[in-house]
């Protein structure tokens, strides 16, 4: 599908999309009543309490699975200079088995010798099945307005099929352990024209950014939300984005320099994170305001 | 150089006192980092080279041991550079425009721009804005509660200027340290705090 087909599939779907939330509003007065009493124990701004039921319709038809599509495409077509598919990429549950692989990832892969999350791992194949560049796909890797890069779409599709399932971040080897420590000490660096860390708006409970509801990721009970609807369709701009985005769009408001796309640094941080993780339920890819 | 001096002093108590307390995950996450980032616009890769107070409060989990601690927030204090002048109060109404402005020091952020204070971000500050953030206490009513002294001016001109020179390891940015605001510009915010005239004290 081109790109101003797919975004015009997507604009249609947004308005169909949002005639369903009225149309599901009038109907079933039971659902609106629900998160009401979320909102007695934790009080939220009407903006945040607005979208999240947005959000809860949203997810049942997501934009995210038109990029699922094409990432099931691009994984099955044979391309790039090899002229080979992904279909014989191990993403660590043996080569071609998906089922699950996203919520079992980083994770320690011998052939690498490294710890890759999701992401890195697929570039990592593009690479070695496919025989294409890192440092063209390491070019401009993330969504824009003009395209959304194949990693992006595959990484989708790879996460859509765990869709359901508990996450479960192995730390078996001693790389994955000890990526874990050094995440958390990543997470933890205050540095930079401001002296921020991840944690100086990721460290306590309950705090904003203005009206945005910032997760503690260094507790059990948030650090899902690290997890949770990325890969994400991003209302804001209208792009799909995975982790690897969220990251670094992070570190640019942290003040900091630009983090290397899939490198060891963002696995680690995502292994920090995403163990904390570990137990909760994956919904799939998802929608981010 | 006194603070040349304080900061050669600072940088070799924390070799010794913190080598022990973050073992090697700290020292292998900053080497992984200096090899994984590079500059993008106006932010050099210089900005992980951590200063004295950053490495302190890093290699301590934001909980330095006393003596050093206060060493080092001293040498904070003593740095910051108030007007020349001897005025603290500027312009409230510019106050708010800057307390507003999110932008600056990003590598998404241009060179020419004034940079804002991102001070909603994290503060409730003016009764207007509804749109603020909790990192930060509220700061609403603030020169209503605390009045309008000369001492309280130079407080808070300092406070803007370095936080980290009342309270250490304090997660606000030193905006006049790190040159990301004017003196102009702080002077305006200690007039939205403190000026009688100001909506926050309305």
């Amino acid at each position: 599908m081109s790109s101003i087909k797919l975004r015009a599939v997507l604009a249609l779907s947004g308005l169909v999309l949002a005639c369903a939330t009225q149309a599901q509003q009038a109907a079933a007065p039971k659902k609106a009543a629900a998160p009401a009493k979320k909102a007695a124990s934790a009080p939220k701004d009407a903006v945040t309490a607005e979208f999240e039921k947005f959000r809860e319709v949203m997810e049942d038809a997501s934009p995210a699975e038109l990029f699922e599509a094409k990432g099931e495409e691009l994984w099955k077509t044979r391309r790039g200079p090899k002229n080979a598919s992904l279909e014989q990429c191990d993403l660590g549950l043996g080569p071609g088995v998906l089922k699950g692989a996203y919520v079992r990832m980083p994770r320690y892969f011998a052939d690498a010798d490294q710890v890759m999350d999701a992401e890195r791992r697929i570039v990592y194949c593009m690479v070695t099945l496919q025989g294409f560049k890192a440092e063209d796909l390491a070019k401009r890797p993330f969504s824009s307005e003009s395209r959304t890069p194949d990693p992006v779409s595959l990484v989708t599709y790879v996460a859509g099929q765990s869709r359901g399932m508990k996450i479960a971040i192995p730390q078996r080897h001693a790389k994955e352990r000890e990526a874990y420590k050094v995440g958390r000490e990543i997470f933890d660096f205050r540095a930079g024209a401001w002296d921020f860390s991840c944690a100086s708006c990721h460290g306590e409970d309950g705090k904003r950014i203005r009206t945005q509801e910032l997760p503690n990721l260094t507790s059990k009970k948030d650090a899902i939300r690290a997890f949770q609807g990325w890969p994400g369709y991003r209302m804001t701009g209208g792009l799909m984005h995975t982790l690897q985005w969220r990251m670094n769009d992070c570190f640019r408001q942290q003040r900091f320099p630009e983090p290397g796309y899939a490198s060891e640094t963002i696995a680690d941080l995502l292994t920090y994170m995403g163990v904390n993780a570990n137990g909760q339920v994956y919904k799939g890819p998802g929608i981010k305001r | 150089m006194k603070l040349f001096q304080a900061s050669i002093f600072g940088a070799a108590v924390l070799a010794i006192a913190f080598a022990a307390l973050a073992g090697d995950d700290h020292a292998k996450a900053v080497a992984m980092m200096k090899r994984d980032f590079h500059a993008k616009g106006i932010a050099g890769t210089d900005r992980l080279n951590e200063d004295g107070l950053q490495a302190l409060c890093n290699r301590s989990r934001n909980n330095p041991p006393k003596a050093v601690g206060e060493r080092l927030q001293r040498d904070q204090l003593e740095a910051v550079k108030y007007p020349a002048d001897g005025k603290f109060l500027g312009d409230w109404k510019s106050g708010e425009r800057i307390a507003q402005n999110g932008r600056g020091m990003t590598w998404s952020d241009g060179g020419s721009a004034a940079n804002g204070g991102s001070c909603y971000n994290c503060h409730q500050i003016g009764p207007n804005e509804t749109s603020f953030g909790t990192i930060g206490n509220s700061l609403s009513q603030f020169g209503k509660t605390r009045g309008n002294s000369p001492e309280m001016q130079k407080y808070v001109y300092g406070k803007i200027y370095n936080a980290k020179a009342f309270n250490l390891c304090s997660n606000m940015p030193r905006f006049g340290h790190s040159g990301t605001l004017t003196e102009k510009q702080i002077k305006d915010l200690v007039a939205l705090l403190l000026d009688p005239s100001s909506p926050v004290n309305q």
